[in-house]
């Protein structure tokens, strides 16, 4: 897929709470958005601020054809992310992509497919909900997080399907992490998971011993976003890769994890 | 219209930019956004004999103004780049120069045997100086007597142009360079990566799996200017200039500091078109200085 270097402008930047940002974006260029597949990212340049030197990666989480824009979910970790959170309306930034490869396409329409998605990792879920969804399918999602007010975007996921939540705090949902929730003891095909490394071995692991494929999206530290700099990579049956151009969508088959 | 061409030895280049070793992959991940044909030269990343998985993750921390890497030279061997990769970028109108790393000497002539019969790559340049691997590396690069071993071993094995990288990481850099240059050295490329170290306080280990790395971006550029300074002046063979290279901007000053080409490298990963906009800045640079060619500026410092 043909890459671009792209200024995009801020639409719209809703704070859904005190850490989160939907940031809405179009190209400020007036172009139409180049084909972007679910579970790709991109790789946003912060300027302005003093600390944030190389671009920051970004799961992208929804791509709204209509309306020629991107969504991108935001989470306040360090200076960049602060810093993108806080951008005004009407804010150009300039952005990379489409990066990255893209979730594999269940076998069967009828197969049980459940999306799973732990704080801010629900971002690439909500793209590739509604792109199963359009295609026939009927994903199921299982929304992941410490307490209700970080549950996020759940209005838009029940648009796509049934939404199933586990919260560490029970202020939604059932109490608990998401590998406990009750959904997990169904006949489960296939599983797609972003998350916190931790939440996403856990997954991976339930997925085994279920008897469920497994794709998790990862999100190492990463330079270029571009397979130069070899600094992403993740060890794989294939030795280390990198996880910018070979993920960041793995199958769990593919990784070396002890679970 | 500035003459932009510089010579580095037998090796013509159209223009001053060169992309450095291990921030450009094998120029092909940089295609959608620039034309590689318009590139003074793109120099391969790290080629070793063997096949090397590199370091364990993670190997890059963001660092003031910089980076620190430690990729450990991950490579999938000289014979993988010679059936998979040379066949598709062979025929790009620039320079190919091949990065070469060893453990040991004969390593080094292992590869440049092998690299010597390609008709594309005219020019190797030889890595003496990465701080990311426990054997050869930089180990050759901080004395005078292991450069000189090196800088002899390849110019006995590779019959075209031999550029050295040397590593910052030395009390006297210009007598590294002057070691190679006695060699036979056609010329010399700094700075490498400065050692460095960053520590996550919260966590209390180093945020690198390797403890140090390598320090890149314009953190190290003032240090690098000094240094091509240093050495242009101590030797007689073409300095090529790099660290921290974002711009235009700083790419006329490693000129004016006496590179007379330069590297860019860490920039390539914030701004993967910032070559073209470098080789487009020196032209009007040129042009508005009066420069008919930039071999002119070369070390006017």
């Amino acid at each position: 897929m043909k890459k671009y270097i792209l200024d995009f402008i801020i639409e719209d930047n809703q704070h859904l709470s005190d850490i989160y940002s939907l940031l809405i974006l179009k190209p400020a260029t007036g172009d139409t958005l180049p084909e972007i597949h679910p579970g790709q990212f991109v790789q946003i340049s912060i300027d302005d601020s003093k600390t944030t030197f190389l671009r920051r990666p970004i799961s992208i989480n929804y791509v709204d054809r209509n309306n020629n824009s991107m969504w991108l979910l935001v989470r306040k970790a360090g200076e960049g992310t602060s810093h993108l959170t806080a951008m005004p309306i009407g804010s150009v930034i300039n952005i990379i992509l489409p990066l990255g490869n893209s979730f594999s396409i269940p076998e069967n329409q009828s197969d049980r497919i459940l999306l799973i998605g732990g704080g801010v990792g629900v971002a690439p879920m909500l793209y590739w909900g509604s792109y199963l969804k359009e295609h026939g399918y009927n994903p199921e999602f299982l929304l992941g997080a410490r307490s209700a007010k970080d549950i996020l975007e759940l209005e838009y996921f029940q648009n796509i399907g049934t939404v199933h939540i586990s919260t560490e705090d029970g202020s939604l949902g059932e109490k608990g992490l998401v590998t406990s929730h009750s959904i997990l003891k169904d006949r489960i095909s296939m599983i797609y998971c972003c998350g916190p490394a931790p939440m996403m071995k856990a997954v991976a692991k339930v997925a085994n011993t279920i008897g469920a494929g497994c794709e998790v999206s990862l999100e190492n530290m990463m330079a270029c976003g571009l397979g130069a700099c070899l600094c992403c990579v993740e060890n794989t049956v294939k030795g280390n890769v990198c996880v910018c151009t070979e993920g960041p969508v793995f199958n769990i088959n593919q990784l070396t994890w002890q679970i | 219209m500035a003459n932009l061409a510089v010579n580095i030895g037998n090796l013509s280049l159209k223009n001053p930019v060169l992309t450095a070793s291990g921030t450009f992959g094998y120029g092909e991940e940089f295609s959608d956004f620039i034309d590689l044909n318009r590139l003074g030269g793109f120099i391969i990343k790290g080629t070793t004999i063997n096949h090397r998985e590199g370091n364990p993750y993670p190997r890059m921390i963001e660092t003031p103004s910089g980076m620190l890497n430690a990729v450990g030279l991950q490579n999938k061997g000289v014979d993988y780049f010679i059936n998979n990769i040379y066949p598709r970028i062979k025929d790009v109108d620039s320079n190919v120069i091949v990065n070469v790393s060893g453990a040991t000497v004969d390593d080094y002539i292992a590869v440049c045997e092998k690299l010597a019969p390609l008709d594309k790559i005219n020019a190797i340049e030889v890595n003496i100086s990465c701080p990311n691997v426990k054997q050869g590396g930089m180990a050759f690069g901080t004395t005078c007597d292991g450069a000189a071993q090196v800088a002899k071993a390849v110019r006995q094995a590779f019959p075209k142009t031999v550029i050295i990288k040397l590593s910052p990481n030395v009390t006297d850099i210009t007598e590294i360079a002057r070691a190679v240059e006695a060699e036979g050295a056609d010329a010399v490329s700094l700075i490498n990566t400065l050692l460095g170290m960053s520590i996550d306080i919260e966590r209390q280990r180093p945020h690198l799996s390797t403890i140090t790395g390598g320090l890149s971006g314009p953190a190290v550029r003032p240090v690098a200017v000094r240094m091509v300074w240093q050495v242009s002046h101590a030797v007689k063979i073409p300095v090529i200039g790099l660290g921290g290279i974002m711009n235009g901007l700083d790419a006329i000053e490693f000129i004016l500091a006496g590179a007379c080409a330069i590297q860019v490298g860490t920039a390539n990963f914030i701004d993967p078109s910032v070559t073209m906009k470098i080789i487009d800045y020196m032209d009007d640079y040129c042009n508005r200085h009066g420069i008919n060619d930039i071999n002119e500026i070369v070390g006017l410092i």
